[in-house]
């Protein structure tokens, strides 16, 4: 690669020719603030507050720097006078139509606009005052709410909406002073084909958007002496909890969080990995009864219910291939409120079932059809990681002084292959460690070439004679792509894994929101899929067949896997649904 | 899909979407194809309402958020039919100071609708415009080719009677 010589504040530096002045600054030390710009996903230079003066020798002027390039010999000026008081009034023109509510919004605290008006000291918010609009809030969708009041109009959201996972319910209509984002014809989200993946969340930089809060609910259940309440953590939220506190990316706090859970006052803290090792169970099963008895194939995993949801939609023909196995999180409520509550006699209608998972969409999932194996909803309240840092922090628990905690027993033991769950890739290399040993009897564990954060990942796997092509997929334009070419018969996989977020659950939609500054350097995904692999290999069992406690469920309360019990229980059903 | 947005009946025929879906035939690989798609469209149809966006949309791949985001921004497309009769009521400089601002706000109050609209019967639209050459018989406004000068509030009921 070619590389070119700029020079940052009077400094000379030598950066690969195609570099952006924003990652010259980055690796000069500086960091110019985005508010627009993100990495992979949003490169308009619409916002205006990256503004930084260049030379190319026509004399100084003022450029976009995320999307501008360096050029040979360029000088580049990031802190002068103009630039600062570009994006000051930038900002001062932003807050004009900002309904400034911090001291009651969600993200008081990370907000980047917040910063910004720190960093660039900002005295009087209302300096612009004059017309504004007023937005109602949109509460139509059963996991977030929209409050354009606070949006800025970068349209991070409209971007990894279409771009990213390629759906597009959410957009810029009207123009110029009435520019707002919404759905078509001014649908509320919960009538469009909205997935509930939450992504539009987790790259919003104000409180516009936000999941639906049920803290209040959660320690309401707890204060109820009659209720038993017990909670079920995923894998992905050990490996972004500790982001809540400041901890760094890919810190995993397995142990802090089990102690925070029982602080709170859950009667059991279990994991949601248990119920991971069951839906490997039953997965495996149905995938080899499926090509041992000419079942619909391939088969695709079911884990992810925005991946769900957005079959139902846009493949309504391939809802067919969807496993038929509920999701981790529904079969952990299922259990505990059939066999869990009838060894320890105590009525289904009692017990409050918690859930802490990384994903939006599980907000959704729990309010499904046939969801309910004790006549009861499998779950009750699905709250995200960020909710559970809220709860943690509301409840006054210094996180950083916690001691590491063990799970609750039974259901809170579990193997690697249940923790691997939470990255891409990781469902298929469980189930492939169970299906092997179930058809062949031979022991494999590491699958590193179903690793890493690609979109489209593909292996084939000799077991008996037979090629067992496979692929994995995360983020919903790659399950698009692969879908289309399954359907024109370019592609004859047996087993399919989709997720819907990109990178898997440890970057659901229900993760703690890191800024552009961190987002357009860090590659997230990677650091906290890290954590999940690091925990498998640490731990004694790895393989779902050989957990303990999957063995004493099946012995003492499913019978086989397949059998007609764990169908009533473990398995669900799946509608077909329009586009809107 | 329930909204505000299109309470007027749809009477799109067979003909119309014949003609629409060949148009897009010819044109939806081309790159830009959705503002030709759409000025055809509301050729055909008159204006765009979410029927019509809807065939777009399943025809084209494009997510209808993106037809109506497009739809919305630019001024030439219409959500709504024209009525049997249009009102025009003028917002020119000499109009507006002579009070046609208030002329507008009876008429959206009295027709149910705002500018842009047309009555859920079909008989009415409203739409706000520039100068057309008669100020000096301002405050105007015209219905269809009719036009009515020196008007004040008092005098819309009037005109409006003439029609229904």
């Amino acid at each position: 690669m070619e590389n070119i010589t700029v020079k940052i504040n009077g400094a000379e530096l030598s950066v690969p020719k195609g570099t952006t002045v924003l990652e010259a600054a980055h690796i000069a030390g500086i960091e110019i603030p985005t508010l627009c710009y993100m990495k992979e996903i949003n490169a308009i230079g619409a916002c205006r507050i990256c503004v930084t003066e260049v030379n190319e020798g026509k004399g100084f002027r003022l450029v976009a720097a995320c999307v501008y390039p360096c050029s040979d010999k360029m000088e580049i000026c990031t802190n002068s006078p103009k630039v600062i008081e570009s994006r000051k009034k930038t900002l001062e023109l932003i807050l004009s139509t900002h309904d400034r509510k911090c001291l009651s919004c969600v993200r008081s605290g990370n907000c980047e606009l917040q910063k910004l008006c720190r960093d660039y000291d900002i005295q009087d918010a209302s300096v612009y005052d004059g017309i504004r609009n007023n937005y109602e809030i949109d509460n139509s969708a059963a996991h977030m709410y929209r409050d354009n009041n606070k949006c800025v109009l970068c349209r991070r959201c409209v971007a990894v909406c279409s771009e990213v996972q390629g759906i597009g319910v959410i957009g810029a209509n009207e123009r110029g002073f009435k520019t707002f984002i919404g759905s078509a014809f001014d649908m509320g989200l919960g009538e469009t084909s909205c997935v509930s993946c939450g992504q539009c969340i987790a790259v919003c930089p104000v409180g516009a958007i936000s999941e639906k809060d049920f803290t209040k609910e959660v320690f309401d259940a707890i204060a109820d002496p009659e209720k038993t309440v017990i909670v079920q953590t995923a894998p992905a939220v050990r490996a972004a909890l500790g982001e809540c506190f400041g901890l760094p990316i890919g810190t995993n706090v397995e142990g802090k969080m089990v102690s925070a859970l029982r602080k709170l006052g859950f009667d059991k803290v279990f994991d949601t990995d248990f119920g991971a090792d069951l839906t490997i169970m039953e997965e495996a099963h149905e995938f080899i009864d499926r090509v041992k008895n000419g079942g619909v194939l391939p088969m695709i995993t079911s884990c992810s219910p925005g991946w769900v949801k957005y079959c139902e939609h846009y493949f309504p023909e391939m809802t067919e291939n969807l496993s038929t196995c509920k999701s981790p999180q529904q079969m952990f409520g299922a259990a505990t409120k059939t066999y869990y509550a009838e060894k320890m006699g105590i009525d289904p209608k009692n017990i409050v079932m918690v859930s802490i998972m990384p994903c939006t969409a599980k907000k959704f999932e729990t309010g499904r059809d046939n969801q309910n194996a004790a006549g009861v909803p499998d779950v009750d309240y699905a709250l995200t990681t960020r909710e559970l840092g809220r709860m943690i922090e509301r409840a006054g628990i210094n996180f950083h002084a916690l001691p590491d905690e063990k799970f609750d027993e039974p259901l809170g033991i579990s193997s690697g292959a249940g923790v691997i769950f939470g990255a891409t890739g990781g469902v298929m290399e469980a189930a492939l460690r169970t299906a092997v040993h179930t058809l062949t009897g031979e022991d494999v564990v590491d699958l590193p070439e179903l690793r890493g954060t690609k979109g489209i990942k593909e292996a084939v796997y000799k077991v008996c004679d037979m090629d067992i092509k496979v692929a994995v997929v995360s983020g919903l334009k790659n399950a698009k792509e692969l879908l289309e070419k399954v359907q024109k018969g370019e592609a004859d996989y047996q087993f399919i894994e989709i997720m819907g977020c990109p990178g898997g659950c440890v970057n659901g939609g229900g993760q703690p929101q890191q800024p552009a500054s961190i987002r357009n350097f860090v590659d997230i995904r990677a650091e906290r899929a890290k954590v999940l692999y690091d925990i498998d290999k640490s731990m004694p069992v790895r393989k779902s067949h050989e957990n303990p406690a999957i063995k004493e469920i099946y012995d003492n309360y499913f019978g086989e896997p397949g059998s007609h019990k764990a169908h009533e229980v473990l398995h669900t059903s799946y509608v077909k649904r329009t586009i809107n | 899909m329930n909204t505000a947005k299109s309470t007027v009946q749809f009477k799109g025929t067979p003909e119309q979407e014949t003609e629409l879906l060949d148009f897009i035939r010819e044109k939806k690989n081309d790159k830009g194809a959705l503002m030709p798609i759409l000025q055809k469209a509301q050729e055909i149809y008159g204006y765009l309402p979410v029927e019509v966006q809807k065939i777009i949309s399943d025809n084209t791949g494009i997510p209808l958020e993106k037809i109506y985001g497009v739809v919305t921004f630019y001024a030439q497309f219409s959500l709504y039919p024209k009525g049997e009769y249009t009102i025009s009521v003028c917002l020119g400089t000499a109009c507006y100071v002579k009070g046609s601002g208030d002329i507008f706000d009876k008429l959206q109050e009295m027709l149910g609708i705002s500018g842009g609209e047309c009555t859920e019967d079909g008989k009415f639209s409203l739409e706000a415009c520039r100068c057309i050459g008669a100020c000096g018989l301002a405050p105007v406004l015209t219905v269809n080719e009719d036009v009515y000068g020196r008007l004040t509030v008092d005098d819309v009921d009037k005109i409006i009677a003439k029609y229904v």
